[in-house]
């Protein structure tokens, strides 16, 4: 039972890391133009740096 | 991209490295503008490329970047860089380009709402997530002091999450309850608070049961249903906004004998202002000086050129086509019928937003519904054990047990699939309720030019000149800018046909072009002005070479793709077919009965046209509109429920419920079906919730809910609702 003593922070602390990422995502607008996104994947000129 | 000068760099002049840094110091003065253009036609990546390179390949310009979701560019440029231009190379490189303003744009351009209930729908995923791992534990038999270890951090977890995620069904719980009305939120609002505070107490006493995972899946299931509503929803913003944003911003104003650029917003009445050919009327006058010809069609669907001259009345957004004129002001900004015209549509929104949806429907017997069986369940219980905490523990597992995932998911489910399926097939729908008033039509209002047309006029009989004549008219019409020569002009060029040498070229705005021809004059344009012919009751235009009698050159619209079997299609179905139009009476009867449509409405201006769809909705019809100018967007707004083509204004685009996004109107049809068939499984989805409750409350009321039966009921419900949209073909 101790194991849970560090299992549980641990499956805590990693979900928090994917809810941050996710956040920073979000804030970074990378979800303002879903449909543009699609379709730029399939650009030569893939822009790799998109702002 | 703009490259800025490296601080850390060193330099041999110490001025240039401080130059900067005093820029920067003084406040740093904007070096470039931020510019908004609406692109309707884009639906591809090689419209994107298109568009950006474009415009990228003009000096100043440093960045443009295409959202295809809002069909928008924005551009980043030198502060000289003037729209117009942008727009032309966009029109140029064969995109239409609009002129937005980003100060009116500001509000709607960033999409706050969907990014925060994705950041709620996050949260609460993460937290359900946990707390959900923590219950198995519990429901696996975790005994004693674990199992109130593991109460206990699901309670840090979950009390946080609730109340951070929860936050829009508490305010709009709040906002019905003061207005003195129930909504869905109220039910859901109660539940979440319940269930929380109940499962607080119990694990404070060390009780066997808590409704943690119950309440923040709640949370998620619902966040879900709302979020998908919002993404349907997410390109149906305000017409009269759009609208607000593509009027004229800026005008010239004549100061004694110089012009002046000034803000439309500053013109009074009384005020001098010069338009250009190309350019948009930005005001309501009368015209003092010159003549020219005005394409109307923007306001009144009317294809021919209007001729104008000193004391005849324009109005906004009206083109100038030929010549360059002065107008006197007499209403600007608000008082335009341009801005009538956006009050109209901003009034016919409000009512359309009357329209109560199925879920709507459902939550009014709903949510009193809910809240009499747990009151009644809590007053039963305590009656029967006088104990308060069994009760409320009841009165919990009631409403978390009844509350509305499933109802919640039950709409937005089917729209979304149906969305999805019908984007496919080439029409974007925008409004969440769209499905389900669509699917109630019995009649079908058109509008003839742009609609059922391509909106250009194409010249007949070309074919039967000789070359020499071919050639006259070719070299007379390249020296107009008007559409009907520029359409003889592309139609000769595609015959192959080469310009003859015409000396002395000159238009005679709002009569036709003038030339010598081998010493003869030879004319292109009206009839009463080439003269020496009859006149023609179509659309048409005529050539004179030298005293020979004059030749009418006809025109025609061209059928829209599909428009001939969408028309067969409706009526086979049974549905009333009405055309509306502003042109005049021969051509509207004329390509009604091409087309096949009996009943026609014509010489309707933009509010003939809204009182028609309103006359229809009072004989008690299901109106569907469909219409692409600016003089529709008050019917599309009025109609039950409207379509707009792709090529239709942004203002025409944003009254509408559904955007066709291809040429074809044969997606309408699909639509209509695919409507029928999604009104179908919401109705299903309302069944299946229906019956889960009927069997799920008797369980609740007599106290046989643990929080692992709890969950299970909810999941089970809101999947079967949701792969039921799923099967939606």
């Amino acid at each position: 039972m101790d194991v849970l003593g560090i299992l549980i922070p641990v499956s805590l602390g990693l979900g928090a890391v994917g809810l941050a990422a996710f956040w920073w995502l979000l804030k970074k607008g990378q979800f303002d133009d879903p449909e543009g996104d699609a379709h730029r994947i399939l650009r030569d000129d893939y822009d790799d740096k998109p702002k | 991209m703009t490259a800025f000068a490296d601080p850390a760099r060193p330099s041999a002049c110490p001025a240039c490295d401080v130059a900067p840094l005093a820029e920067q110091i003084a406040g740093s003065a904007p070096t470039e503008a931020r510019l908004m253009l609406a692109v309707p036609g884009i639906h591809c990546a090689g419209c994107i490329s298109g568009v950006e390179r474009a415009l990228q390949a003009l000096p100043g310009v440093h960045d443009a970047r295409v959202n295809l979701t809002l069909r928008r560019v924005a551009v980043e440029a030198d502060l000289d860089v003037d729209v117009d231009t942008l727009c032309a190379v966009l029109t140029e490189a064969g995109y239409e380009a609009h002129e937005l303003d980003p100060g009116v744009l500001a509000a709607t351009e960033v999409d706050a709402r969907g990014r925060a209930l994705l950041m709620r729908l996050a949260v609460a995923v993460f937290a359900m997530m946990n707390v959900m791992l923590l219950s198995v534990a519990v429901w696996s038999g975790a005994e004693g002091v674990t199992r109130d270890m593991m109460h206990w951090i699901s309670a840090a977890i979950a009390i946080p999450a609730v109340i951070f995620t929860g936050q829009p069904f508490y305010s709009s719980a709040l906002q019905a309850l003061k207005a003195g009305r129930l909504n869905m939120d109220v039910p859901i609002s109660l539940a979440i608070i319940l269930a929380v505070g109940t499962s607080l107490y119990e694990t404070m006493l060390s009780g066997e049961h808590a409704y943690f995972d119950a309440a923040i899946a709640l949370c998620t299931f619902l966040l879900a249903g709302r979020y998908l509503d919002h993404r349907t929803r997410a390109n149906a913003r305000s017409a009269a906004q759009e609208l607000a944003a593509l009027e004229v911003p800026r005008a010239l104003r004549l100061n004694g004998q110089v012009t002046e650029t000034v803000g439309v917003a500053d013109l009074a009445p009384g005020d001098l202002v010069r338009v250009l050919p190309g350019g948009r009327i930005p005001v309501d006058g009368v015209v003092t000086e010159g003549t020219t010809e005005l394409d109307r069609s923007l306001m009144t669907g009317e294809t021919l050129p209007a001729a104008a001259a000193p004391g005849d009345a324009v109005h906004a957004g009206e083109s100038n086509l030929t010549g360059p004129i002065t107008v006197e002001v007499q209403a600007a900004g608000r008082d335009t019928d341009l801005a009538r015209i956006t009050d109209l549509i901003a009034v016919a929104e409000a009512g359309r937003n009357n329209y109560t949806s199925l879920a709507d429907a459902a939550a009014k017997l709903y949510a009193p519904g809910v809240h009499i069986i747990s009151a009644l369940a809590a007053i039963g219980w305590f009656v029967a054990t006088w104990d308060l905490r069994v009760a409320l523990n009841i009165a919990a597992a009631v409403l978390i047990i009844t509350c509305p995932c499933a109802l919640g998911l039950a709409v937005p489910a089917v729209t979304t699939a149906a969305s999805a399926r019908l984007f496919r097939k080439g029409l974007l729908i925008k409004n969440g309720t769209a499905l389900e008033r669509l699917a109630q039509v019995d009649t079908v209002v058109f509008d003839k030019t742009g609609t059922l047309t391509d909106g250009a006029p194409e010249p007949m009989g070309l074919d039967q000149f000789d070359a020499q004549t071919g050639g006259i008219a070719l070299a007379l019409s390249q020296g107009s800018a008007h559409p009907l020569a520029a359409a003889i002009a592309r139609e000769l060029t595609a015959q192959g046909v080469r310009p003859v040498q015409v000396d002395d070229i000159r238009e005679q705005p709002g009569f036709g072009v003038e030339g010598l021809w081998e010493g003869k004059p030879v004319r292109l344009g009206r009839a009463a002005w080439v003269g020496g012919g009859e006149a023609v009751g179509t659309t048409a235009t005529y050539l004179r070479i030298g005293e020979a009698p004059a030749q009418a050159i006809t025109f025609t619209d061209t059928l829209r793709e599909g428009a001939a079997e969408l028309v067969a299609g409706l009526q086979a179905q049974g549905k009333r077919v009405v055309l509306v139009s502003g042109d005049v009476e021969a051509a509207v009867t004329r390509f009604a009965a091409r087309i096949g449509i009996e009943e026609v409405i014509f010489e309707a201006h933009p509010a003939a046209k809204a009182e028609a769809i309103a006359a229809l909705s009072a004989e008690g019809r299901r109106v569907l509109m469909v219409g692409d100018g600016m003089n529709d967007t008050a019917a599309l707004a009025a109609a039950d429920v409207s379509i707009s083509p792709a090529s239709a204004l942004e203002a025409a685009r944003a009254a509408s419920d559904m955007v066709l996004t291809g040429g074809s109107l044969a997606p309408i049809l699909d639509a209509m079906a695919t409507a029928v068939s999604a009104r179908r499984r919401i109705k299903e989805n309302f069944t299946i919730a229906s019956v889960y409750n009927l069997l799920a409350v008797p369980l609740a009321v007599a106290g046989l809910c643990s929080p692992l039966i709890a969950a299970l009921a909810m999941s089970s419900s809101s999947l079967t609702v949701s792969l039921n949209a799923l099967r939606l073909r």
